[in-house]
C-alpha cells in the first residue's frame, strides 16, 4: 500500500487498477490541481471535507478536516448530571442512538456497581441490535448510492422505516431515543412487543437475501469494490480500528464476543470474517461484505432474545434507577461494540460531584477515519469515494 | 424498394403549401417530430422516468400536481423559469452561455434526419445516418464549453471525462450502425426503413432476417448508453464523486435546457437504434392468411404510433438499467469500449460484410 501513488521517476506513477499494479507513463509534465471535497459534497455523508491534491483524477494525498460538527460534547458532561447525558450519547452517532445509550449506560453502572435486572438486559439487547440494523442498512444504502445504484438506498430505507416505526413506539423518538437509562429503561416495552418484533424479523429476512442479491453480488458493484483501499490487518491495528472495518481486514475482533458485556456470553451468534474467496481481505467489498452478513446474525441475537426474555407482568424498569447518581471517586472505562466499531466511554469520577469531572468518549468513525489519509493515496477519484463510503462514517461521532 | 412515391404524396402535398414565399407547410412538416419530442421530452419523458423509478424502488412518486401528479413536470418547468439566471463571477460568460445551446442544438439537429412515419421526415437525406451520427459529436463541444465555462474544478473534471467517453464510444457505434447501413446498402433513414417494410411484419427487420445484427445490435445500444450519459454509464455526471458534472453550475432555465437536450438525446439514440435494426416506423404486426393486421396498422399515423413506441421501449430499457445498476468506473469503461466494444463490432462489421456479400 505504502508503494502507491509514488513516483518513480520523472515520467512514471504507480496506481492501481483492478487487481494488478500498472504504471500511468506521463507524456505531459502537467501540475497538480488543489480539490476541495467538502463539506458540502453529496458523498462525504455529512460535513467530512477532503482536501485533495489530484494529478488528473489520481489522488496524490487527500488530508481530512474535521471539526464542522463539532459540538463540545466532553465540556458539557463535565456540566451536566449522569442521568441527563444519555440525550447526548443519542446525538453522537445518531444513526445507532440505542447503541451509544448502551455503552453510555455500562460504563456508569461499572462505575457504580450496581446490578440490572435480566428482562431489563434483554430489552436492551434486542434494541441494540434492531439498532445495528438500521445503522447497517444505512451504511449499505448510502454506499449504494455513492457508486451510483440508487435503488437498493431506497430499498433499505423502506426497511428502516419499519425498525424506526419499533423504535418509536417504544421510546417515542425515532432517533434520538433516551430509551436506555443508567440502571434501566425509560419504560417496559409494550404488551405485544414480542409479536411485532417476531413480524419485522420474519419480515426482515427475505429482504436482506433479496439486496444481497441487487447489490452485493452485482458485477459491477464487485468491480468497483473489490481490491480497492486494501488495509492490511496489522497496519488497521496499529491504526486502531474496530468494528466492521478491523474485521474486513480480517481480524475477528468483536467486543460481545472478546469483552463480553450485557447478556451476550448466553447467546450463540457469528462474528462474521470476509476468508478472500469472494473479496481479497481488507478491501472496501470485504468490509461491505461484514455489515451484509452482521444484519443476519443480529436477526439471530434478536431472535433468540425473544425467547429468552423473561416475561414480568407488572414490571418496573425505572425500579433499580438510583435517585441520585453520585458515583465514589474513582475512573473507568466502558466499551460496547457499536455498529461502527468500539465505542468507549472513559468516566472520572471525584466522588462528590453528581456529573463527571470528566468523561472521554472513544469514537470508533474518528479512529477509522485516521486511516483516510494513507488510503486514498494514489487512487483514482471514484475509488476514493468508494473507500470513504467503506469506512462508514457518521459526523456526529467523529466530531463529537 | 428503392423510391417510395405513393407514401410521400401526403407530405409532399403539405410540403408544397406555401403563404406567398413563406414555405409554411414545410415548416409545419419539418417542425412535427421536433415538436412532439420537446413535448414529450419535456412532460412525460421527466415524468415517466419519476414514475419508472418510483415503482421500481417501492414508492408512488409524485402524487399531488394533478392526477397521479401528472402535472408535476409542468410546475417543475414553472419554477425552472422563474428562477434567477446565474452565471457564476468567475465563469467564462460566453461559453458558460453558448455550452447549454450547442448541446441542444446537438441533440435536435440529429431529429431531422429521423422518418416518423412514411410521410413525416424532416428531410430525407441520402447520407442521414451518417448526419445523424455526425451531428451528435457537436454535443462535445456544448458539453466541454459547458465544463470549461463554469470555471469549476468539478465541472471540468465531468467536461473531460464525458468528452473521453463521447467519443470513445461513437467508433464501436458508428461501426454497429454501418453493419445496418450493409445490410440496407443505404445511408438514408428512409430507405433503410423501408428495406424492413413488408407483409410480414417485424420478419422483416434487420434484427431476424439475418443471424448476425444481434451484435450490432447490442454494440449499438450499449454505446448509445455511454453516448447519452445514461448510467451505468453516467460518469460525465456522477452525482456522488462530481457533485453534477459538468452542469454543476447551471440552474434555472439553462439548466432545464441541458435536462431537454438529455432526455432528446435519449429518444433520439432510440429512434435510431429503432431504425436500424427494428424497422423504424414499420409494424411489427404480420399479415397471417385473411387476417391483414400488417395492412391494417400500416400508414402515416401508426407509424408514428410504431416508431414512438419503439422509442419508448428503449427509453423503458434506458431507465430500468439506471435504477438498477450501480456506475462503473472512468477506467472500466474505457476499458469496456476499447477492448470489448470495439474488437467486436469490427468483427460484426466483417460478419455482416460476408453474409451481405453471400445472400
Amino acid at each position: 500500500m505504502q508503494e502507491l501513488g509514488k513516483v518513480e521517476s520523472n515520467s512514471t506513477r504507480i496506481i492501481r487498477q483492478d487487481d494488478k499494479r500498472v504504471t500511468i507513463e506521463k507524456d505531459l509534465d502537467t501540475e497538480h490541481m488543489v480539490l476541495s471535497m467538502g463539506p458540502q459534497h453529496p458523498s462525504t455523508h455529512g460535513v467530512l471535507r477532503l482536501e485533495c491534491i489530484t494529478d488528473g483524477e489520481v489522488v496524490v494525498e487527500a488530508e481530512p478536516y474535521l471539526g464542522y460538527l463539532h459540538r463540545c460534547f466532553e465540556k458539557h458532561c463535565e456540566k451536566i448530571d449522569y442521568p441527563a447525558i444519555v440525550p447526548y450519547t443519542d446525538r453522537m452517532d445518531y444513526l445507532a442512538g440505542m447503541n451509544s445509550e448502551l455503552a453510555y449506560c455500562i460504563t456508569v453502572e461499572k462505575l457504580l456497581d450496581i446490578e440490572i435486572p435480566r428482562r431489563v438486559e434483554f430489552i436492551r439487547v434486542i434494541v441494540s441490535e434492531l439498532n445495528r440494523i438500521a445503522s447497517h442498512l444505512v451504511a449499505i444504502g448510502t454506499y449504494a448510492i455513492d457508486l451510483g445504484a440508487f435503488t437498493p438506498f431506497l430499498f433499505c430505507f423502506r426497511d428502516r422505516e419499519h425498525i424506526m416505526n419499533l423504535l418509536e413506539w417504544i421510546s417515542g423518538a425515532r432517533m434520538l431515543y433516551n430509551y436506555i437509562w443508567i440502571g434501566g429503561l425509560a419504560y417496559d416495552v409494550p404488551a405485544d412487543f414480542k409479536k411485532r418484533v417476531d413480524e419485522f424479523v420474519t419480515y426482515f429476512r427475505p429482504k436482506a437475501v433479496e439486496l444481497y442479491k441487487l447489490l452485493t453480488e452485482n458485477e459491477i458493484f464487485v468491480k468497483r469494490t473489490y481490491d480497492i483501499g486494501i488495509m492490511p490487518a496489522d497496519v488497521a491495528i496499529n491504526y486502531g480500528w474496530s468494528g466492521p472495518m478491523l474485521r474486513g481486514s480480517g481480524v475477528k475482533w468483536d467486543l460481545r464476543r472478546n469483552d463480553p458485556y450485557s447478556i451476550y456470553p448466553e447467546l450463540d451468534f457469528e462474528v462474521p470474517v470476509p476468508d478472500g474467496k469472494f473479496s481479497v481481505v481488507g478491501d472496501c467489498l470485504s468490509r461491505h461484505l461484514v455489515r451484509a452478513l452482521e444484519m443476519e446474525e443480529s436477526l439471530r441475537i434478536i431472535e433468540q432474545c425473544l425467547a429468552k426474555m423473561p416475561e414480568e407482568p407488572n414490571f418496573n424498569s425505572r425500579a433499580l434507577i438510583p435517585k441520585k447518581i453520585r458515583p465514589k471517586a474513582g475512573e473507568v472505562y466502558g466499551r460496547a461494540e457499536n455498529p461502527r466499531g468500539e465505542l468507549g466511554y472513559y468516566i472520572v469520577s471525584d466522588g462528590k460531584s453528581t456529573s463527571p469531572i470528566r468523561c472521554k468518549a472513544r469514537s470508533s468513525c474518528f479512529v477509522n477515519l485516521s486511516a483516510m489519509k494513507d488510503l486514498s493515496k494514489g487512487q483514482l477519484i471514484p475509488d476514493l469515494v468508494a473507500i470513504i463510503g467503506s469506512i462508514d462514517i457518521v459526523l456526529g461521532e467523529v466530531d463529537r | 424498394m428503392s423510391s417510395s412515391p405513393s407514401l410521400n404524396t401526403w407530405s409532399d402535398a403539405l410540403s408544397g403549401f406555401s403563404i406567398g414565399w413563406f414555405p409554411l407547410g414545410l415548416v409545419i412538416v419539418a417542425a412535427i417530430p421536433l415538436v412532439f419530442i420537446a413535448l414529450y421530452a419535456l412532460t412525460y419523458g421527466v415524468y415517466g422516468e419519476r414514475k419508472i423509478s418510483a415503482f421500481m424502488q417501492d414508492r408512488l412518486g409524485p402524487m399531488e400536481v394533478g392526477f397521479w401528479g401528472i402535472l408535476q413536470t409542468l410546475a417543475d418547468i414553472l419554477k425552472l423559469l422563474q428562477k434567477e439566471d446565474i452565471v457564476p463571477t468567475a465563469a467564462d460568460k460566453f461559453l458558460f452561455v453558448v455550452g447549454p445551446g450547442i448541446l441542444f442544438v446537438g441533440s435536435f439537429l440529429a431529429f431531422a434526419v429521423l422518418p416518423f412515419g412514411p410521410a413525416f421526415i424532416g428531410a430525407d437525406l441520402n447520407v442521414g445516418l451518417f448526419y445523424a451520427v455526425g451531428i451528435v459529436a457537436l454535443e462535445v463541444v456544448g458539453i466541454l464549453a459547458a465544463g470549461w465555462g463554469s470555471n469549476n474544478k468539478w465541472a471540468l473534471y465531468g467536461a473531460v471525462r464525458s468528452v473521453a467517453q463521447i467519443v470513445s464510444y461513437e467508433i464501436p457505434a458508428s461501426i454497429a450502425l454501418l453493419c445496418a447501413a450493409m445490410l440496407a446498402g443505404t445511408l438514408s433513414m428512409q430507405q433503410i426503413t423501408l428495406m424492413q417494410a413488408g407483409p410480414g411484419g417485424f420478419m422483416h427487420w434487420f434484427l431476424f432476417t439475418n443471424p448476425i445484427a444481434w451484435l450490432p445490435f447490442l454494440i449499438y445500444f450499449i454505446s448509445s448508453l455511454a453516448e447519452t450519459n445514461r448510467a451505468p454509464f453516467d460518469i460525465p455526471e456522477a452525482e456522488s464523486e462530481l457533485v453534477a458534472g459538468y452542469f454543476t453550475e447551471y440552474s434555472g432555465m439553462k439548466f432545464a435546457v441541458i435536462f431537454l437536450a438529455e432526455y432528446g438525446s435519449m429518444f433520439m439514440v432510440s429512434a435510431i437504434i429503432s431504425i436500424a435494426f427494428l424497422g423504424g416506423w414499420t409494424s411489427p404486426l404480420p399479415n397471417i392468411g385473411g387476417l391483414e393486421l400488417n395492412t391494417m396498422t400500416s400508414g402515416p399515423v401508426w407509424g408514428a404510433f410504431w416508431i414512438i413506441m419503439k422509442g419508448f421501449f428503449f427509453i423503458f430499457v434506458q431507465m430500468w438499467l439506471r435504477w438498477t445498476l450501480p456506475r462503473l468506473r472512468v477506467d472500466q469503461l474505457m476499458y469496456l469500449c476499447w477492448k470489448v466494444l470495439t474488437p467486436f463490432s469490427l468483427i460484426a462489421f466483417v460478419l455482416t460484410a460476408v453474409w451481405v456479400i453471400n445472400h
